[in-house]
C-alpha cells in the first residue's frame, strides 16, 4: 500500500515534466524560435552594449534635464501611492471580515478591489489614454488604480491577521465602531500598512519608467526619446540614473521599515 | 439572593444541523464564582459567548440584571455589555500600545464617538487605571507596550481591562488554558479575589478539573452542548465527571478522590 503512495507520486511527477517538455517545445515550434541563436547572440549583445551603451562626458550636460524628468517621476509615483492608500485602509476597513459592517457591504468592497488589482497598470495606462491623451495625469491614475486594487488586498489581509483578538475585546467592553477602528485596528497594523505603502511606492517607480514609454511622460519617456534618436549615451545615463534612485528608494525604505518594525 | 444571570432553554445552531448548545438552562447568583468545565468542542465557549452576544443564540432567554440580552437594539446591547467585561485565552491586547493604554479600553464602552476615537481619557480614569494595575502587581508595567509582558502579566492586564469597566460581571473563557502552572494560579486567585472583595459575579469556562473544583462556588458541566451537571463544587464525584466527560474521563489526569481530600 505505502509503496503505491510513493509509485505514485513518481508518475505524477513525471507525467508533469514531460507535460512541461511538450509544451515547451511546441510553443518554440509555433513561434520559431531558436534556442541556439537565442543564447549565442547574448555575447554579441553584452558586445554591442560595451561599444554604444555608456555614458559619455557630451551625455552629462543632459544631466539636469534628466534629473528633472527623474524628480516629476518619482513624484508622481509617490502621490499616486498615497493617494490610492487612503482609499484602500477606507475600503480594507470595510472589506476586512473583522470590521466590515455587514457581509454584503464587504463583498462588494471587496469585489471592486479585486476588480482593479486585476487589471495590470499597463493596461490600466492603455485604458486611460483614451480618456486622458498622452500626459502625466495617465500615469498617474494608472498607478493610483493599480496602487488601490493591490493595497486594498493586502490592506485587508492585515487588518484579518493583526486584530481579530482586540476587535472582538473591544466589543465586548461595549465600544462603538469607529472606537474600535481607531483604539485597536490602527495601532495594531500601522507598522503592517507603512511597510505596504513603502513597498507600493518602490513598485510604482519601476512601473512608471515603463509607464512613462506609454503615456509619454516623465523618465521613460526621456529614455525613449534618447534611444530612438540613437543618442545611446545619453539614453544609458537615464538608465544610470534610474537605477541608482531605485537603489536609494529602497535603501531609504528599508530603513524606516526597521526602525518602525 | 436575586439570580443575576439567568439562562433559559437557549440553543445555538451553526448552520443546518451541527448543534452547539441544545436547551441550557442554568442560573448564576448575584457575586458567585461559577466554573463551567466539559471536553473540546462541548460547547463552552459558544455559551459564554451567546451571554454578552459576541454569538447569537439561536432561541431561548437570557437575562442578565433586568434586561432581556436576546431582545437588546444595539445601542441598549452596548450598554449592557459595559456591565460585563470579557477575559480571553489569548489575551486579545493590542499589542503594540502601553499597558495603560490597553487598561483605559475598558472605558471605550461609556464614551462619546470621537472621546473613544481620539482616546481621550479623564485623570480619574487614568487614576483608577493606574489604581487597579498597583491591585494586580503591574505597577512597574504600566508604560510598558503589551508585547514585551509575559503571558502571565498580559492576562492580569486583560483582566484590568475588565475590571475598570466597573463590571457586575466577568465572563472569562479558558483564561489560564495558555498558561504556566504558576501564573495560572496567579491569574485563578486575582479572579477568586475580584468575586469575595469585590462582589463581582465570575463565570468560568475551564478546561482543568481540579482548578474548578478549587476555586470555584459551583460547577457547570457540558458535553455535546447539553447540561449534564449543576451544582455544588464539593458535591462533584467521579460519576459525574465521567458524565461530562464520557469516555474521555478515564484519561483524565488526576484522581478526584486525591482533590477533595486535598
Amino acid at each position: 500500500m505505502q509503496a503505491d503512495i510513493f509509485a505514485k507520486k513518481k508518475r505524477n511527477t513525471l507525467a508533469f515534466l514531460l507535460l512541461l517538455g511538450a509544451l515547451t517545445i511546441l510553443a518554440m515550434i509555433i513561434t520559431e524560435y531558436n534556442v541556439l541563436k537565442g543564447f549565442t547572440s547574448i555575447p554579441k549583445a553584452i558586445q554591442w552594449g560595451m561599444a554604444n551603451f555608456y555614458p559619455t562626458a557630451e551625455s552629462l550636460e543632459k544631466l539636469p534635464v534628466i534629473l528633472d524628468k527623474l524628480q516629476e517621476t518619482l513624484l508622481v509615483s509617490i502621490a499616486a501611492t498615497t493617494a490610492a492608500a487612503v482609499f484602500a485602509l477606507l475600503f480594507s476597513i470595510f472589506g476586512s471580515n473583522t470590521t466590515r459592517v455587514n457581509a454584503f457591504f464587504g463583498a462588494i468592497t471587496r469585489g471592486i478591489a479585486t476588480v482593479f488589482r486585476n487589471i495590470d497598470v499597463a493596461a490600466w495606462a492603455l485604458i486611460l489614454l483614451f480618456s486622458f491623451g498622452q500626459s502625466a495625469l495617465t500615469g498617474y491614475f494608472a498607478l493610483f488604480f493599480g496602487s488601490f486594487g493591490f493595497l486594498t488586498r493586502a490592506f485587508t489581509e492585515t487588518i484579518d491577521e493583526v486584530s481579530g483578538g482586540s476587535v472582538e475585546a473591544l466589543k465586548a467592553t461595549g465600544a462603538g465602531y469607529f472606537s474600535i477602528i481607531f483604539q485597536s485596528v490602527i495601532p495594531s497594523s500601522i507598522p503592517q500598512l507603512i511597510s505596504w505603502i513603502l513597498f507600493m511606492i518602490e513598485t510604482n517607480i519601476r512601473s512608471a519608467t515603463l509607464i512613462g514609454l506609454l503615456t509619454g511622460s516623465g523618465i521613460g519617456f526621456t529614455f525613449n526619446l534618447y534611444y530612438k534618436s540613437l543618442a545611446y549615451d545619453t539614453a544609458s545615463l537615464v538608465v544610470v540614473v534610474i537605477i541608482a534612485a531605485i537603489l536609494l528608494i529602497e535603501y531609504a525604505s528599508n530603513y524606516v521599515r526597521k526602525v518602525i518594525l | 439572593m436575586a439570580a443575576l444571570l439567568e439562562v433559559n432553554h437557549l440553543t445555538k445552531q451553526f448552520g443546518k444541523d451541527s448543534k452547539a448548545l441544545t436547551d441550557v438552562s442554568f442560573s448564576v447568583q448575584e457575586g458567585e464564582f461559577v466554573s463551567i468545565i466539559g471536553p473540546s468542542g462541548a460547547g463552552k465557549s459558544t455559551l459564554l459567548r451567546c451571554i454578552n452576544r459576541m454569538i447569537d443564540a439561536s432561541g431561548g432567554e437570557i437575562r442578565f440584571q433586568d434586561h432581556h440580552v436576546m431582545d437588546l437594539k444595539k445601542k441598549e446591547l452596548k450598554q449592557v455589555r459595559t456591565k460585563i467585561g470579557m477575559i480571553f485565552q489569548h489575551y486579545n491586547l493590542v499589542n503594540r500600545l502601553s499597558v495603560i493604554e490597553n487598561t483605559l479600553h475598558g472605558k471605550l464602552g461609556t464614551k462619546s464617538t470621537w472621546a473613544g476615537v481620539l482616546g481621550l481619557y479623564s485623570n480619574e480614569e487614568k487614576k483608577q487605571a493606574i489604581q487597579i494595575l498597583n491591585v494586580l502587581g503591574l505597577n512597574e508595567m504600566i508604560y510598558k507596550r503589551a508585547d514585551q509582558l509575559s503571558g502571565g502579566q498580559k492576562q492580569r492586564v486583560g483582566i484590568a481591562r475588565a475590571l475598570i469597566q466597573n463590571p457586575r460581571m466577568l465572563l472569562c473563557d479558558e483564561p489560564i488554558a495558555s498558561l504556566d502552572p504558576n501564573s495560572a494560579k496567579v491569574i485563578m486567585d486575582h479572579l477568586k479575589k475580584v468575586s469575595t472583595t469585590m462582589g463581582i459575579t465570575v463565570v468560568v469556562n475551564l478546561h482543568q478539573v481540579d482548578v474548578a473544583i478549587k476555586y470555584s462556588d459551583r460547577i457547570i458541566g457540558i458535553n455535546k452542548g447539553q447540561v449534564v451537571y449543576n451544582g455544588s463544587a464539593k458535591a462533584l464525584t467521579s460519576e459525574d465527571i465521567q458524565r461530562i466527560y464520557g469516555s474521555e474521563a478515564e484519561d483524565l489526569i488526576f484522581d478526584i478522590g486525591g482533590i477533595h481530600a486535598g
